[in-house]
Parts: C-alpha cells; sequence; structure tokens
C-alpha cells in the first residue's frame, strides 16, 4: 500500500513537472478554465441563493392573500370582506392589509408605502428602508416630506431604518401610521388594500383557497406557495438568460480545452515513448495523464469556485447584480447568506472537472498502447 | 543468458508496404560479456536490439530470458522485465527535456513507488560515477554530447538491471568521448553487467573491452 502511494506521488511529482514545463501555456488554459468556473458558478450560486433567501423569507409571509378584482384590475377591498373570509373555517388569522406605491420624484426611485400592523407607530412617524434612508442621506430624527394624492405635503420623522439584513424585501419599504397612510392616499375607513390570511393546517390552504372563490367571486386568493414559483421562474429565467449568453464562451472554451487535452504533440508522443522504453506501463502512462488533467480541471474548479464565493457572498455579486436582482430602480444593497450546497457541487464537479480529465486520458491511451521501439528509430 | 530461436521481423504485414526486417535469427548471449551487433544501415541491427530488450515482439520465433521463454508474455509482464532486467542508452540519448539531470536519471524507478530520499541518493551516486554529480539539478538541455551520454547510462543503471543495451553509442561522440564511453563500458562488465551494443564505428568494434562482434547484413546473422 505504501508502494502504491509513493508511485502516485510519483506520478504527481512528475505530472507538476510536466506541467511547469508547458507554463504559459497551461497557465493559459487554467485561467480561461478558471473563468468559466467562475461565471458558471457565480450564476448557479447566485440564483440558487437568492432563492433560498425568497423561501427563507415568504415562511413568514401569510398562506393566502387575498385580492379583489374589478375589471381584471386589483382593486381596494371593503373591510365586510374581512369579516366574512374571518367565518371560513380552517383560517386562524385575518387581517386587512394597507399597502401602495409611491413614485419619490427627487430620487427617481419607487418606494413601497406599508402599514405596519404588529406595532402602531405614532402619527407623523415612519420607518424607512436601507436604501431609501441611503439614496435620500436621510437618518433616524430627520424629516423626509412626500406630496400626498391631492398635493399636499406630508412631512414625517423618521423613527427608525430597517436593518441591512432584511435589505432584500425592506430595501424600498416606508412603514407608517394607519391614519398616515389614509391620509396620504385618501383612502377611506374600511377599505384595505388585500387581506391577508393564515391558515391552521398547511395541508388546509388550497381547500380554503377554493372557499374563498365560492365565497367572493370577485376576489383572486393567492397562495404562498404560487408567490414562491413565480419567485423560482423568475430567477430560473435570468439564470438561463444569464448561461445563454454565457454558452458562446464555455462552448469557445471547450473547444479550446478539448484541442489541448485531446491531441498530443510529436515532443508528447516521443515523451511517451521514452517512458515506456525505459519501463513505465501504459496504465502509469495513463495514470499520469490523467494526473494532469485531473489537476488543471481541480485547480481551476477551487479557484473558480472560491472566486465566485467571493463574489457572491462578500462582493454583493458586482457583475451580475443588475441582471439577476431585478429592475427596480432601487437595487437592494444586501449580502446573501453564504451558503454551500454539496449536490451542486457535486454538479459542478463532475460538469467540470471529468469531461476534462476524461479528454485527456483518451489520446494518452492511444498513445500509449503503441510499441516502445519507436523511439530506438 | 538470452537465446534468440528463429526469430522473424516483419512490419506491415499484409500490406502493400509489408518489409522483413529480420529472417530467422538465432543468436545466444552469454552472461557479462560485452556483444557487438555491427552491421550498415538497414541490416536489422536495431531491431534485433528490441526484440531482445523486449521492446517489440517478434513476428515469429522465441526469445528466452535465463531459460525462461518471453516471447508470449503480454505487455505488462514485458515491461515488468524491461523494468527490471535491462537499461536502455538510446543513440539520440532520449533524455526529457525540461526536467533536471537528476529527475531524468530517477524516472525508470518511479513506478515502482520506492522510498525518495533512497532513490535520490542512488541516483547521485551515479551520477558521481558519471562524474555528472556537479550537473545534477543542471536542465538536460545544457548538457554536452558526453555529459548527456552519460547521463543515459546513469538512467539505464538506476533499476540496477542485468543487461545494458546501447543503440549506436558513439555515434554521436568524438574519438575522445567514445574511449571514455568503452571505459564505462568496462568498469560495468567488470560489475558483472551484460553489455549488448550496436555499432559499426571499428573504434567500437576493435576495442579490446569487447568479447563478440556479431556480423549483420540484410535482417541476417552473417
Amino acid at each position: 500500500m505504501k508502494n502504491w502511494f509513493l508511485k502516485q506521488r510519483y506520478l504527481i511529482d512528475y505530472t507538476l513537472a510536466a506541467l511547469l514545463r508547458r507554463k504559459g501555456k497551461n497557465l493559459s488554459l487554467l485561467a480561461v478554465y478558471t473563468l468559466v468556473v467562475f461565471l458558471l458558478v457565480s450564476v448557479m450560486l447566485f440564483s440558487h441563493s437568492i432563492k433560498q433567501e425568497a423561501s427563507h423569507l415568504l415562511q413568514a409571509a401569510p398562506e393566502l392573500v387575498v385580492q379583489r378584482m374589478v375589471a381584471g384590475r386589483h382593486d381596494l377591498v371593503p373591510a365586510a370582506y374581512v369579516e366574512k373570509l374571518g367565518q371560513i373555517r380552517g383560517v386562524q388569522r385575518i387581517e386587512g392589509r394597507l399597502w401602495g406605491y409611491f413614485f419619490d420624484p427627487v430620487v427617481s426611485a419607487n418606494y413601497t408605502f406599508m402599514v405596519q400592523s404588529d406595532e402602531q407607530l405614532p402619527a407623523g412617524y415612519i420607518v424607512v428602508g436601507d436604501a431609501i434612508a441611503r439614496t435620500r442621506g436621510a437618518s433616524r430624527g430627520d424629516v423626509l416630506s412626500f406630496r400626498g394624492y391631492n398635493g399636499q405635503l406630508f412631512s414625517f420623522t423618521i423613527d427608525h431604518t430597517l436593518s441591512h439584513d432584511s435589505g432584500l424585501v425592506s430595501a424600498d419599504l416606508v412603514l407608517l401610521n394607519e391614519q398616515d397612510f389614509r391620509g396620504f392616499f385618501g383612502i377611506a375607513d374600511g377599505q384595505f388594500t388585500d387581506i391577508a390570511l393564515t391558515v391552521r393546517n398547511a395541508r388546509e390552504v388550497r381547500k380554503v383557497a377554493e372557499k374563498v372563490a365560492l365565497a367572493l367571486p370577485d376576489t383572486r386568493p393567492i397562495m404562498r406557495d404560487e408567490i414562491l414559483r413565480t419567485y423560482e421562474s423568475i430567477f430560473n429565467w435570468r439564470e438561463g438568460m444569464i448561461l445563454v449568453l454565457l454558452v458562446g464562451g464555455v462552448l469557445a472554451f471547450v473547444i479550446f480545452a478539448w484541442e489541448k487535452a485531446s491531441g498530443l504533440s510529436a515532443e508528447e508522443r516521443r515523451e511517451i515513448g521514452i517512458l515506456k522504453a525505459v519501463g513505465w506501463e501504459t496504465s502509469d502512462i495513463i495514470r499520469m495523464k490523467f494526473w494532469e488533467g485531473f489537476l488543471i480541471s481541480l485547480t481551476a474548479f477551487l479557484c473558480g469556485y472560491l472566486l465566485a464565493y467571493g463574489h457572491i457572498f462578500f462582493f454583493s455579486s458586482a457583475l451580475f447584480a443588475q441582471v439577476l436582482k431585478g429592475w427596480a430602480v432601487l437595487y437592494p444593497s444586501f449580502a446573501l447568506v453564504p451558503y454551500v450546497d454539496g449536490l451542486q457541487i457535486a454538479t459542478l464537479l463532475f460538469l467540470t472537472v471529468f469531461p476534462y480529465a476524461a479528454a485527456t486520458v483518451v489520446p494518452i491511451w492511444r498513445a500509449a498502447i503503441s510499441d516502445p521501439d519507436t523511439v530506438m528509430r | 543468458m538470452i537465446e534468440l530461436r528463429a526469430i522473424r521481423k516483419v512490419f506491415n504485414q499484409g500490406r502493400h508496404n509489408e518489409f522483413c526486417a529480420l529472417h530467422d535469427v538465432d543468436l545466444s548471449i552469454g552472461e557479462n560479456q560485452v556483444t557487438v551487433l555491427r552491421g550498415p544501415s538497414g541490416s536489422g541491427k536495431t531491431t534485433l536490439l528490441s526484440i531482445i530488450g523486449c521492446l517489440s515482439r517478434p513476428t515469429s520465433g522465441r526469445v528466452s530470458l535465463q531459460q525462461r521463454d518471453i516471447s508470449g508474455f503480454s505487455e505488462r509482464f514485458l515491461t515488468d522485465i524491461r523494468r527490471h532486467t535491462f537499461g536502455f542508452v538510446f543513440q539520440q540519448f532520449n533524455l526529457i527535456k525540461g526536467i533536471s539531470v537528476l529527475e531524468n536519471v530517477m524516472t525508470p524507478a518511479y513506478p515502482l513507488g520506492l522510498d525518495y530520499a533512497e532513490l535520490r541518493q542512488r541516483a547521485l551516486a551515479l551520477l558521481e560515477q558519471m562524474q555528472l554529480g556537479h550537473r545534477a539539478s543542471a536542465p538536460v538541455e545544457w548538457l554536452s554530447g558526453g555529459e548527456a551520454q552519460r547521463a543515459a547510462i546513469a538512467r539505464a543503471l538506476i533499476n540496477d538491471p542485468q543487461v545494458i543495451i546501447a543503440d549506436e553509442p558513439t555515434a554521436n561522440l568524438d574519438t575522445h568521448l567514445s574511449k571514455r564511453f568503452l571505459e564505462i563500458a568496462e568498469r560495468l562488465r567488470e560489475r558483472g553487467k551484460t553489455l549488448l551494443l550496436t555499432s559499426h564505428d571499428p573504434l567500437v568494434c576493435e576495442s579490446a573491452v569487447v568479447d563478440r562482434v556479431v556480423e549483420m547484413r540484410d535482417g541476417r546473422l552473417v
């Protein structure tokens, strides 16, 4: 066994020496290989992480949201609807929500105004998201003024700002008191934007949704799972779009790598002949070349993965953020929670390391099974 | 030690360019002897040498090594015999470029998985014997013709083989270096090694160190 390990060590040593002999060629191959892995891993890590993030955030969301539809469009919900839906069996908690959008011409950005239900803010006070505080250059105690639905100016004092960690959902959020919200948007008492339902048993959500649609035919129940699926399809679509854009580059690399891996120069053929003549077995030569392909592809994979990991989780995905995060005007500045998926690594490893290692072995096998007496001639 | 019976070697058999390089060659090579295969280019010296050294197989005939018929051995067994029994010094030396002299000398022993320190020590000792100790870490491209040949001899000796095979060892050397090679050959014989050379250099064929000269022409012994 010790001999086997020593033999592998000698083969790897020899392989490293062989790689260093063609330093320029191998370093350029490694750089391009690393870049390809970096791009692929960045896209996959980002979209996977943001989907995870969305799914975590939606855990706290109500199982069912009910919107009223008028002429196919979302309309305000009367308070009577809230009472009626509260009588459906299986509904644990029901709440009329108030929220809306506001365009701030000062920074040309859309904000989401929302009434905070669990904690009542004093009149004239707001809580703002991280991105709003950043773009408006405001902090706790500052006063922000917005023009209401009737052109009247409303001034609010910032009670506090929302934490950076919740940036994904709260970057453009303004939380305010119910009366302030109604006054600002001109929404009469007894009307809500939509209704949030909490269902006791998760398996009953679909049934409750059916009952809602029956009880109030002019409403549209939206399940949390549907929102999650929509998020996933949006990010899958964006991920796919970037991957399609990368296909050209990846294909060019595959051709380049295949040519490098599968072609043997006269010098390499000669070397194989010498090694066989001095006592190396065909399997030793194949192993040595396998190590060569494996070391290059594994190094490229590790470098590419680590760079992508840093890019996504420590440098806020600078390269892809604009495309993958969305098209909101206020881009949330948030750091994704570092996350590693074993299956994803295994898939990437399989797709990037093994094809190259295999491509190096096939031509070597063909050259290595030839008689070693060619070096005598 | 080595017995050849009715050895035939045909290249491109069955094709329009079929060529018979060896015709029914019978030859016995004794232990601890220096034997030279002499003949003009194309006489089959190198082909015969490669068959004896297990680098290729004969088309027909039998090769015995120490009374053991090895003609039908698989490639794996032939490689094992080649590794332990034969050391090769090629006409062009065939050192591997880009790595050091020491690494070149150690290369044939890598598949054996020996202890590194021991192997390195053995390689350095051989280089010292060949008066190349000071060039151990130099890339082989830096060596002169004589140095390259001595490095190739050190490489041939690293697995302590019984037989040293050298193809046209003096073809690329001047007279002084050729004499130096013959001195090394003498020392190797004194150490009990068997040497098998091909050459048409009179300096080699007429040297006192050579025990036997086998003449070859057109693939036959004459």
